[in-house]
């Protein structure tokens, strides 16, 4: 007997009026609003963002298309419907920027063979690719994965584009210049190790890593993301609530903390522009395969990586949370999808729990 | 200005009404055969009531209603019936039903002992629905039920809807009758009134038809100038273009703010429902006494060369209709209805029916292969029922039908609005239909296995009783032996009695 799954996809029903979306474009569309973040980004940090795109983006194309060869899947359908590059941005720009070109290949091969491909490909994931491999990464690679790049207003050598390569490649900066000159730890780093050696938040913030609001130069890269989500949210590509859910969570957590004792606790704004908050709040919690669908679901789920995301940063052994905290609550979606199904029209009460 | 509510999702779709709805209706000339079905309505199928050879008016009676929901079926046109039996009819997989096959004569000559209803002002309710069905009036917007059944609701209405919502795109006929012919709307909507004896009536039509509704101010005003009783009580009301707002359900919705219960109908909270082209059709029944023969029907699409709207007769081919307004492309696909609900005819052999009313042919598009689901939620904001579509077609998938169920899967009034909106082109609305076939088809099954269960399990009871019975009377003649060794001669006679009922009694309880 045919599959009769077969013969629906076949068939010719209504509706005959043809879709205007589709997913590579949603995709592209996504891709093109992390472009403000990536251009703050290159400016304030140089060349070290691209390279990390490159290196991701092509290693993540290589690999979803060997697993799609090997599952004896079509190659264009799903090579251009830009899940994997998207995969790789996301990726690329969670790393250290100008890290090692393995470290990026490495973590397109977890992302891309593991997290996504060995569960199904596009849309059978139960993790967030590229927040998998980060974790994997950080807890794999701990020396590689707290490089972080000094803003070029600080160290004011800048790497140019060659240099950059070079330097991904081979690991050799050009003479005269040290790694230890154009590096440092993150501000959310030097918050928490401060903290921990008994300094009040304000002493800590007069480093020259810290910005006006939150770290010197991150916070415009914020910015920009924070731009991007919301031409996401205008082309209704992703709705407000988990980035609103998940930004309040996470400002209503530091606002308490601030107001108890303003010497551990940072203000909400810095909590809200410093580390991955606003790509993690509008580019990668909002990845719709991993997170809760319906409106309440949603919600719950970025309430949820923002409450979890100030508790790892600030009890948490990790500078930064968004990559567990989007793990973790990834795994309680399917069941907030099942306890959160809105009520059907017409039906009297809510339709059933459990 | 009344207020409106809302209903959940819904979207803004292109109307492409232009195509169709720039000159007035157009007529055809008379067919050369008709070819009528018996059962253009929900229900039980119409018996014939003429024979082959029989020369038939138009407008005469050719089947009568067989059931309280069933709709007679009158000759479109005047000739003589050449054959009764199966023929093409619209449905999707080309099907054959019972047809009556009318050769016209070309005089397409009313009957004669049609005429309006007496005293239409004294009417009773009960004779104003005799006469609404005795016309074969059915739900024109494309439902078919049988209006005169809808007419007389188990509890008292008090808001009567009169849908001209028209939301589909494409499809213009009920824009165009309200243009051309408003008064007919309006004095049906007042009958109507009367046999539901409704407190309110409602006319909703989408804002995207301004001539409609100017037409039916202009209308209603000459009506209310007139003293016409009835006509102050009709309210005209512009309602925003979201599909699918001509939704019986959404419809309501939007106007009075109520939900029809799932699974249950719109009388239950006192209204009645009735599409613009049904309430004329009621006008034609009752102030001129026709039957209901033809119908306004949209050819339309970028596949027709003089789109528009033509009064066609019912029984009509589909092809002579196409022939008629000219098909430009030959690969071009026929669809009976609109294009979000409408479905797919495999052939133009098919005729124009009661529920007829658009034909859409547009050029082929390329067909878009369905990608995996992202879970992306488009679905269900779009969904006007609230459902989860993207939850139903994993169920549907996987067969897990508690799930389909407990989801709600038989709210779902397949407007096709997840499908249009899903970015990986899932065909949803096609699962949705499987699914529910099967998950009917799985209600037959378990509901047989119960029977068969209670019937198994009634025979063991009958088996164990049997057996107690057996054992009893084995013991009364072992008791009976004990004595008889005692009492001798008695003992043949009473035990020969029990030894010739038991396969009487076995026979009875095996029944």
């Amino acid at each position: 007997m045919t599959d009769p799954l077969k013969i629906i996809e076949a068939a010719e029903s209504a509706p005959f009026i043809s879709p205007t979306v589709d997913v590579g474009r949603v995709m592209r569309r996504v891709i093109y609003a992390l472009l403000p973040g990536i251009l703050a980004y290159i400016w304030f940090f140089g060349w070290g963002p691209l390279t990390n795109l490159v290196y991701a983006v092509a290693s993540a194309l290589f690999f979803e298309a060997l697993m799609l060869a090997i599952r004896q899947r079509p190659l264009w359908p799903f090579l251009s419907d830009g899940s994997a590059v998207l995969t790789a941005c996301l990726l690329a720009l969670s790393l250290p920027p100008m890290a090692p070109w393995w470290l990026l290949l490495l973590g397109s091969f977890i992302a891309i063979v593991f997290a996504k491909q060995l569960y199904g490909g596009l849309g059978y994931n139960p993790f967030n690719p590229a927040m998998a491999a980060y974790a994997v990464l950080l807890i794999s690679f701990p020396l590689e994965m707290s490089q972080w790049l000094l803003p070029l207003e600080i160290h004011d050598k800048l790497l140019n584009l060659a240099d950059t390569f070079r330097y991904t490649l081979n690991a050799q900066l050009p003479p005269g210049i040290t790694f230890d000159a154009i590096s440092s730890a993150t501000p959310l780093d030097k918050l928490r190790t401060g903290t921990g050696l008994g300094q009040t938040v304000s002493d800590i913030r007069n480093a020259p890593v810290f910005g006006i609001i939150a770290g010197n130069g991150t916070e415009w890269v914020g910015v920009g993301y924070l731009l991007g989500g919301l031409a996401l949210l205008g082309m209704r590509i992703i709705s407000w609530h988990i980035p609103v859910a998940l930004l309040l969570a996470l400002a209503v957590m530091a606002g308490t903390g601030y107001l108890i004792d303003p010497q551990q606790h940072t203000d909400p704004l810095f909590q809200l522009f410093g580390g991955a908050t606003m790509l993690g709040a509008f580019f990668i919690a909002t990845d719709p395969v991993t997170a809760a669908t319906s409106a309440r679901g949603k919600l719950i789920y970025g309430a949820g990586i923002g409450v979890l995301v100030y508790a790892i940063r600030f009890w948490g052994a990790y500078p930064d949370g968004v990559a567990f905290a989007v793990l973790l609550m990834g795994m309680t979606a399917p069941l907030l999808d099942q306890y959160t199904v809105p009520r059907v029209f017409g039906a009297r009460r809510k339709s059933w729990r459990g | 200005m009344r207020k409106l509510w809302s209903f959940p999702g819904g979207i803004r779709l292109p109307g492409f009404k232009q195509l169709s709805n720039s000159d007035s209706i157009r007529s055809l000339p008379v067919p050369e055969r008709v070819y009528l079905p018996l059962r253009q309505h929900i229900g039980a199928q119409a018996r014939p009531v003429v024979t082959v050879g029989e020369h038939v008016d138009k407008g005469q009676l050719l089947a009568e209603a067989t059931s309280f929901i069933s709709a007679p079926v009158h000759a479109s046109t005047s000739g003589v019936v050449i054959n009764i039996g199966s023929h093409t009819v619209p449905h999707p997989s080309g099907i054959a039903e019972e047809c009556i096959q009318i050769e016209a004569d070309g005089e397409d000559h009313w009957y004669p002992a049609l005429a309006p209803l007496d005293n239409i002002d004294k009417a009773t309710p009960t004779e104003l629905r005799a006469a609404i069905r005795e016309a074969g009036i059915v739900g024109l917007g494309g439902a078919v039920f049988p209006s005169a059944a809808k007419l007389k609701p188990p509890r008292s209405i008090d808001t009567l809807i009169i849908n001209g919502v028209e939301c589909e795109p494409y499809i213009t006929c009920d824009d165009m009758l309200m243009r051309s012919n408003a008064e007919a709307v309006l004095r049906g909507c007042v009958l109507l009134q009367r046999i539901l004896s409704a407190g309110q009536c409602m006319l909703a039509v989408e804002d995207n038809k301004p001539e409609a509704m100017q037409q039916l101010r202009k209308a209603l005003d000459i009506l209310i100038k007139a003293a016409e009783p009835g006509a102050k009580d009709i309210e005209l009301v512009s309602i925003p273009t979201v599909f699918p707002a001509g939704g019986e359900k959404q419809l309501i919705k939007v106007l009075t703010g109520q939900e029809v219960p799932a699974g249950g109908l719109p009388y239950e909270l006192g209204v009645v429902c009735l599409n613009v082209a049904t309430t004329a059709a009621v006008y034609d029944a009752i102030f001129l006494g026709r039957p209901l023969v033809s119908r306004i029907v949209t050819v339309t699409g970028s596949g027709i060369s003089r789109p528009g709207n033509y009064q066609v007769p019912l029984g009509t081919p589909i092809q002579l209709l196409l022939d008629t307004v000219g098909v430009i492309d030959g690969e071009a696909k026929l669809i009976m209805g609109g294009p979000m609900m409408g479905q797919r005819l495999p052939t133009g052999h098919a005729m124009v029916v009661k529920g007829t009313n658009c034909i859409l042919v547009n050029k082929p598009q390329p067909k878009m292969t369905p990608m995996p689901c992202i879970r992306c939620g488009s679905c269900a904001n779009a969904c006007p029922m609230n459902l989860l579509p993207q939850q139903l077609y994993w169920h549907a998938r996987g067969k897990t039908f508690d799930k389909l169920e407990r989801y709600q899967l038989s709210s779902c009034i397949e407007c096709g609005c997840c499908n249009l909106v899903c970015p990986a082109h899932i065909p949803l609305v096609s699962y949705f239909r499987y699914a529910k076939t099967e998950l009917a088809d799985q209600t037959f099954k378990r509901q047989r296995a119960e029977e068969s269960r209670l019937r198994s399990e009634l025979r063991q009871q009958r088996l164990e009783h049997m057996q107690r019975e057996a054992e009893e009377r084995k013991a009364k003649r072992k008791a009976a032996r004990l004595t008889s060794k005692k009492k001798t001669v008695s003992t043949k006679v009473m035990a020969s009695p029990a030894v010739e009922n038991a396969p009487h009694s076995m026979q009875v309880s095996n029944d």
